[in-house]
């Protein structure tokens, strides 16, 4: 779970259009999206990119320099939860219920990491996402992800 | 019985992680609550119960792998987690337990948890490739 409640409620109220990059600002700045600076870079109708520089706290081996898997999963976790938003063009409180990530080659040392999530499937209690995860080039992904989100709150009686 | 794999990764050390027991041979993996592993105001971040589910995935599997007394190195192949319960504003725990260990690859399953370790927070599954370091 990674997605606020109550602080992007305000920021994205219903009706009101949902903005990846103002919601970024507050899930790419404070807590643990703060810690791994994620910056939004760019969204569509149903994506949402957003990118983490490299940096020498965030590898999980010191001899190659190749970030920790996790800082792949968080980064998916956020690009495409917020790709759920995107696609319904608001903000529904959900939870993340599986992510899986194939690690198609290491991200190489000193390079910085984009994350693509990709909402391809509404329902009214499920988000169905995928995405991938490239260091600056889309034809050359370092990771794939898929994952589901449920909604947590404000279900239509 | 070999010494118990305490070198934890930047990343872990980061983050305020620690061994902080045995669980089966396992390294036990501790993180206290902080605004750097927080998601939703007072829960933990997927991506922070994810990256405990690696790190004591890592660590049982170099665990296992000096139990047998191979130096090989790993690598990651792939992780599904799945999110059971939101991580609340207290101590979170991680052991990962290595299912299967073959000459070229191993499966681990990893499992986190708070106060009670029969209610986890999350699991992991993961495949690694198992690969001796003359080979590269």
């Amino acid at each position: 779970m990674t997605t606020g409640t109550t602080d992007i409620g305000t920021l994205a109220p219903n009706g009101g259009g949902f903005d990846p990059a103002l919601v970024n600002k507050l899930m790419g700045k404070f807590g643990h999206g703060g810690f791994l600076n994620m910056e939004y870079v760019g969204h569509g109708d149903d994506w949402v990119e957003l990118a983490i520089d490299w940096r020498e706290d965030l590898v999980a081996d010191p001899e190659t320099g190749i970030l920790a898997s996790a800082v792949i999963i968080s980064l998916m976790d956020n690009a495409t939860s917020m790709s759920i938003w995107t696609k319904l063009n608001e903000f529904r409180p959900q939870a993340t219920m599986d992510l899986r990530i194939d690690y198609l080659r290491p991200s190489p040392s000193g390079q910085r990491v984009y994350g693509r999530g990709i909402c391809y499937h509404l329902t009214n209690s499920i988000g169905f996402v995928r995405g991938y995860a490239h260091n600056g080039n889309p034809d050359q992904p370092l990771a794939h992800a898929s994952g589901t989100f449920i909604r947590t709150g404000g279900q239509a009686a | 019985m070999s010494a118990l794999y305490t070198a934890l990764p930047p990343y872990a050390r980061a983050l305020d992680m620690t061994v902080v027991d045995e669980i089966n041979g396992a390294p036990v993996i501790g993180m206290p609550f902080a605004d750097r592993v927080q998601g939703r105001p007072g829960l933990l971040h997927g991506g922070a119960i994810s990256g405990m589910l690696e790190i004591a995935a890592i660590a049982a599997i170099h665990q296992a792998l000096r139990a047998k007394g191979s130096d090989s190195n790993i690598k990651q192949v792939n992780v599904t987690v799945d999110f059971m319960r939101g991580g609340l504003n207290q101590m979170t725990f991680a052991v990962g337990e290595v299912t299967r260990l073959g000459r070229t690859m191993a499966n681990v399953e990893a499992r986190a948890w708070q106060e009670d370790r029969d209610k986890p927070i999350a699991m992991g599954y993961m495949h690694y490739l198992i690969k001796a370091k003359r080979e590269g």
